[in-house]
C-alpha cells in the first residue's frame, strides 16, 4: 500500500529539517536501513534511514526545502501494512496529493496551526501510516494555556501521564525554562521505572529554543548548534553536582608500543593514541559501574552496552559527540577505522541520528592542542565524561631517578549523585593503567 | 442546638444519638421508628436509652417488614408528623425501595405540591466490619439517582451531629446514610455542627496538586492517603461531598479548577456509580481545566467478601489512592 514518508524528528528538540538531497528517485527500490535522504538540522546534515521495504512513488519535497517535522516528504509503496482510512480509496493510483492524511487528523484541532498536526514524535526515519498519534498529546488545560501564552504546542515535550503535555510544561516553556526530566520529583518511590532513554544528545533540554528562522543555511545553523550546546551545558551545570579528579599517567610505553605497531602496518591502518583512550574508557566502564549510563527521574541506570562518544570540534565553532557503538568489544583496528570515519563525517556534518543519540559516556581529548588537562562537563543525562590532555615529554621520577617520560593527564568529571570520589578514582586509575599498557592482559581479558 | 462552645470528643454513634435526642426534645411531631430501635437500643446501639427517656410512643419497635414501616413513616410524614425511620442497613432498604422510590420521592410531584413527605430515613451503609455481602454494600448511589429524594452521607462527627436537624426541616424525604464502620470513630464535636446543611460539599483539606473527591468512610481513607502523598511532595485537596443528591457541582468544580486533577474515591462499585456521575460533571463543566485524565478508586466489582483480607482488598484503601494519584503525575510510555 501507499503511505507517506515524513520528515522525522531527529531528536526531541528538532522542529524543522531541510531536505538537502535525495538518495532515491521515483521508482527506486529501498530496503530497511537504506539512507534515503540527507536532512540538514541544527546539528548538521544527517543521513536519514528508512525502516521499511518498498518503492518510492513520488517525491513531494524538493531539495533545499525547509519543512516542519512530520511533513510528508515522499509517497512510498510498502508491503504488509494495513490500509489506512485516510488514504483508502486512492488504490494503486498515482498519489496526487499528500493532504488527505493531514486533513483526516485535523478533527477537533480547530484553530491550531498545522505544524501541531504534523508533529510526530517517532524515532528517526520511522515510517508509519497516518493515524491519530500524530496529534499532540496535551491536556485540555495545557492547550488553553498554550493559546493564552502563544506557545506552539508542537515544540513541547510532555511530562505528564503517557508523555502528555501538561499546563506546567506550557508555562515552563513560556518562561523559557527547559523541560524537566519526565515525571517530576514528587513521584517518589513506587513509580514505574523511567521510560527507555530518549535520544541523549547535545541540546537535550533545549526545548524552548525557537524553531530556527527560515534563514539560509550556514550562520543560522551554527547559531542553533551553539544554542543547543548552551542549553545542554547550562542544564548540566545547573543540575549535575560534578566532582573532578585528575591523574597524570606515564604513557611512554604506550607511545612506544604504538610507534612499533604503526611501523609494521600500512599508513591507513596506523593507530592513534586517541584510539587507545577510547578503548580504555570503554573497558574501564565494563569493570567500574556508575559511569556509563543515564541519570533520569532521580535515578541512575547503567547502560547495558558501552558506547563511548567522542567529542569532535567542528571547524568554525561547535561541538558534537557521536558514539562509537559497542566500543568495549571492538578490536583496536576496527575502533580506529570507525574513529576516523566518525570524525570525518562529524566535520562534514554527515552524522547519523543514531550516532548522536547513542553515547553512554564521552571522551574529550585535547591531544592535538598544547593543553595538559581538561575539566570536562558532563552531557546530561549521562553521568561521566573523561578528559585527556596532550601527551608531552615531561620530567618524571622513575625508580628514584629524575627522567624524561611521555606524560598524559587524564581527568574525570563525574556525577556525585551517582558515584563518589573513591569510585571515580578507581575508574580513572583503571583507565590510566589500561592506556599505559596496551599490551597488558587486561586488554585481552575482556 | 445544644452543642457546647467548648469542643468535646465523642463518637460518631454518640453524635447521631445526640442529634436524635435533640430532635425528639425539640419537636413533639418527631418520633423514631425501626427494627430493634427500642428495647434492643438499635442494631448499632445508636438509640440505646432513648426508649427509657421518651417511651414507646416515640421510640417505636417495628415488625421485620421494611416496606410496612417505611410506608408507615411516609404516611405519617404526609399526615404532618416528622418521623425518623431507621433501616438496619442499606441492603435491607431494598425491601422498602418501592415505598422510597415510588412513593416518598413522587408524592410531592404527583400531588401537584399538595403533599410534602418530610420523612427522614436513616440507614447504615458500607463495609469494613466483616459482615459479608448482604450487609456490606454501599447502595446510596442508587437512591441518589432518584429525583425527589435528598441523599446525604455524614462522614464527620459534626455532620453526624448536625445533619438530622435540617433533614427533619426539609419538606422532601431525606435519606441519611451512616457508614457503619464510622460508629466507633471518635472526634471533636465543633461549632460547625450547628451549621450543617444538606446540599453543599466541603473542602476537608486544602491542597494544590490533586482533588480527592469522596464521601462517607472513604473520606478517612483519603485523609490517610493525603498524608502519605504530602510526604511524597503531592499536595492533595480532599472534597467531602456530604450530599450525593444534590451534588454540589460548584465546590467540586472550584476544587478541580484549582488543582486540575481529580481522583474520585467511592466505596460503591465503579460501573454506573456516583463516581461516573461526578466525573462526567467535571468533564461537562471543567474539561478545559483538566491537566490529566480523571481517575477513580472504587470497590472491586465483587459482592463484598467475608474474609478480612479479601474485604480489605476489595475496598478502596489509602495505598490504592496514593498509587492512583502517582500515576497521574508519572510519565509512563
Amino acid at each position: 500500500m501507499r503511505i507517506e514518508y515524513r520528515m522525522p524528528a531527529l531528536g526531541a528538540d528538532m522542529d524543522y529539517g531541510t531536505v538537502v538531497e535525495w538518495h532515491v528517485q521515483p521508482g527506486s527500490r529501498f530496503k530497511r536501513g537504506d539512507v534515503v535522504a540527507v536532512v540538514e538540522t541544527d546539528k548538521g546534515a544527517i543521513d536519514v534511514e528508512i525502516f521499511e521495504e518498498g518503492v518510492v512513488a513520488q517525491l513531494l519535497v524538493q531539495p533545499g526545502t525547509k519543512v516542519p517535522v512530520g511533513t510528508p516528504l515522499a509517497l512510498i509503496e510498502v508491503e504488509g501494512l494495513a490500509p489506512s482510512p485516510a488514504l483508502a480509496g486512492e488504490g494503486g493510483g498515482e498519489g496526487s496529493s499528500p493532504s488527505p492524511a493531514l486533513a483526516g487528523e485535523g478533527g477537533g484541532e480547530g484553530s491550531f496551526p498545522s505544524p501541531a498536526l504534523a508533529r510526530e514524535r517517532v524515532p528517526a526515519g520511522r515510517v508509519r501510516a497516518p493515524d491519530s498519534s500524530a496529534r499532540v498529546r496535551i491536556s485540555p488545560a495545557a492547550r488553553i494555556r498554550a493559546k493564552e501564552l502563544g506557545v506552539d504546542i508542537s515544540t513541547l515535550t510532555g511530562s505528564g501521564p503517557d508523555g502528555a503535555v501538561t499546563r506546567d510544561d506550557v508555562e515552563r516553556s513560556a518562561k523559557g525554562m527547559p523541560s524537566p526530566p519526565p515525571s517530576p520529583s514528587k513521584l517518589g518511590e513506587g513509580v514505574e521505572p523511567s521510560p527507555p532513554p530518549s535520544p541523549s544528545k547535545l541540546g537535550e533540554g533545549a526545548e524552548p529554543s525557537p524553531p530556527p528562522s527560515p534563514s539560509k543555511l550556514g550562520e543560522g545553523e551554527k547559531k542553533t548548534m551553539r544554542d543547543a550546546i548552551a542549553a545542554s551545558m547550562s542544564r548540566s551545570k545547573r543540575e549535575i553536582p560534578h566532582y573532578y579528579l585528575s591523574l597524570t599517567a606515564d604513557v611512554t610505553h604506550a607511545v612506544d608500543w604504538l610507534a612499533a605497531h604503526n611501523a609494521a602496518v600500512p599508513v591507513t591502518e596506523r593507530l592513534l593514541f586517541a584510539a587507545l583512550l577510547v578503548k580504555a574508557v570503554a573497558l574501564a566502564c565494563r569493570h567500574e559501574k556508575g559511569f556509563s549510563g543515564f541519570y533520569r527521574d532521580g535515578r541512575y541506570e547503567e547502560a547495558p552496552a558501552v558506547h563511548v562518544g567522542v567529542a569532535v570540534a567542528i571547524r568554525g565553532g561547535g561541538l558534537v559527540a557521536p558514539a562509537i557503538l559497542d566500543t568495549a568489544i571492538k578490536p583496536l583496528p576496527t575502533l580506529m577505522q570507525e574513529f576516523r570515519d566518525i570524525v570525518a563525517r562529524a566535520r562534514a556534518g554527515r552524522l547519523k541520528a543514531s550516532e548522536l543519540a547513542a553515547p553512554t559516556i564521552i571522551l574529550t581529548s585535547l591531544g592535538d592542542s598544547p593543553v595538559e588537562s581538561v575539566f570536562p562537563i558532563i552531557q546530561p543525562p549521562q553521568v561521566a565524561i573523561v578528559g585527556a590532555g596532550a601527551v608531552l615529554p615531561r620530567p618524571w621520577v622513575c625508580d628514584g631517578q629524575l627522567v624524561v617520560r611521555q606524560l598524559c593527564t587524564l581527568s574525570l568529571g563525574a556525577d556525585h549523585r551517582v558515584t563518589d570520589g573513591r569510585l571515580g578514582a578507581q575508574f580513572l586509575g583503571r583507565i590510566a593503567r589500561l592506556v599505559a599498557a596496551p599490551d597488558s592482559p587486561e586488554w585481552s581479558a575482556t | 442546638m445544644t452543642v457546647s462552645s467548648a469542643s468535646t470528643r465523642i463518637t460518631y454513634r454518640e453524635a447521631v444519638k445526640q442529634a436524635i435526642r435533640e430532635a425528639l426534645l425539640s419537636d413533639p411531631r418527631t418520633f423514631l421508628m425501626g427494627e430493634d430501635v427500642g428495647r434492643y437500643g438499635g442494631c448499632f446501639a445508636v438509640s440505646k436509652g432513648l426508649l427509657a427517656e421518651f417511651g414507646e410512643e416515640r421510640i417505636r419497635d417495628t415488625p421485620l417488614s421494611e416496606s410496612a414501616f417505611v410506608g408507615a413513616g411516609i404516611g405519617a410524614a404526609m399526615g404532618g408528623m416528622r418521623p425518623i425511620v431507621e433501616i438496619m442497613t442499606v441492603n435491607f432498604s431494598l425491601l422498602a425501595a418501592d415505598q422510597i422510590v415510588n412513593t416518598a420521592a413522587t408524592v410531592c410531584h404527583m400531588s401537584g405540591g399538595q403533599f410534602a413527605v418530610p420523612v427522614v430515613i436513616r440507614m447504615a451503609t458500607g463495609a469494613g466490619r466483616q459482615l459479608a455481602a448482604q450487609h456490606s454494600h454501599s447502595l446510596e448511589a442508587w437512591y441518589a439517582h432518584v429525583p425527589g429524594l435528598r441523599v446525604v452521607v455524614p462522614a464527620t462527627i459534626d455532620d453526624a451531629r448536625g445533619m438530622l436537624k435540617p433533614a427533619l426541616a426539609s419538606a422532601d424525604p431525606v435519606l441519611i446514610f451512616e457508614p457503619a464502620s464510622l460508629y466507633n470513630m471518635e472526634g471533636e464535636l465543633t461549632e460547625a455542627a450547628r451549621h450543617a446543611d444538606l446540599s453543599t460539599a466541603r473542602v476537608h483539606r486544602a491542597g494544590r496538586d490533586v482533588s480527592l473527591i469522596t464521601y462517607g468512610a472513604s473520606l478517612w481513607r483519603c485523609a490517610t492517603a493525603a498524608d502519605e502523598l504530602a510526604a511524597k511532595g503531592v499536595d492533595a485537596e480532599i472534597i467531602d461531598l456530604r450530599s450525593l443528591r444534590p451534588l454540589d457541582d460548584a465546590t467540586i468544580l472550584a476544587s478541580v479548577r484549582r488543582t486540575r486533577r481529580a481522583v474520585i474515591v467511592d466505596e460503591g462499585w465503579r460501573s454506573g456509580g456516583i463516581s461516573a456521575e461526578i466525573a462526567m460533571r467535571i468533564v461537562e463543566q471543567g474539561f478545559y481545566d483538566l491537566d490529566a485524565p480523571i481517575a477513580r478508586v472504587c470497590t472491586e466489582e465483587v459482592p463484598l467478601p467475608y474474609p478480612k483480607h479479601l474485604e480489605d482488598a476489595a475496598l478502596p484503601n489509602p495505598a490504592r489512592i496514593v498509587a492512583t494519584v502517582q500515576r497521574m503525575f508519572s510519565h509512563a510510555d
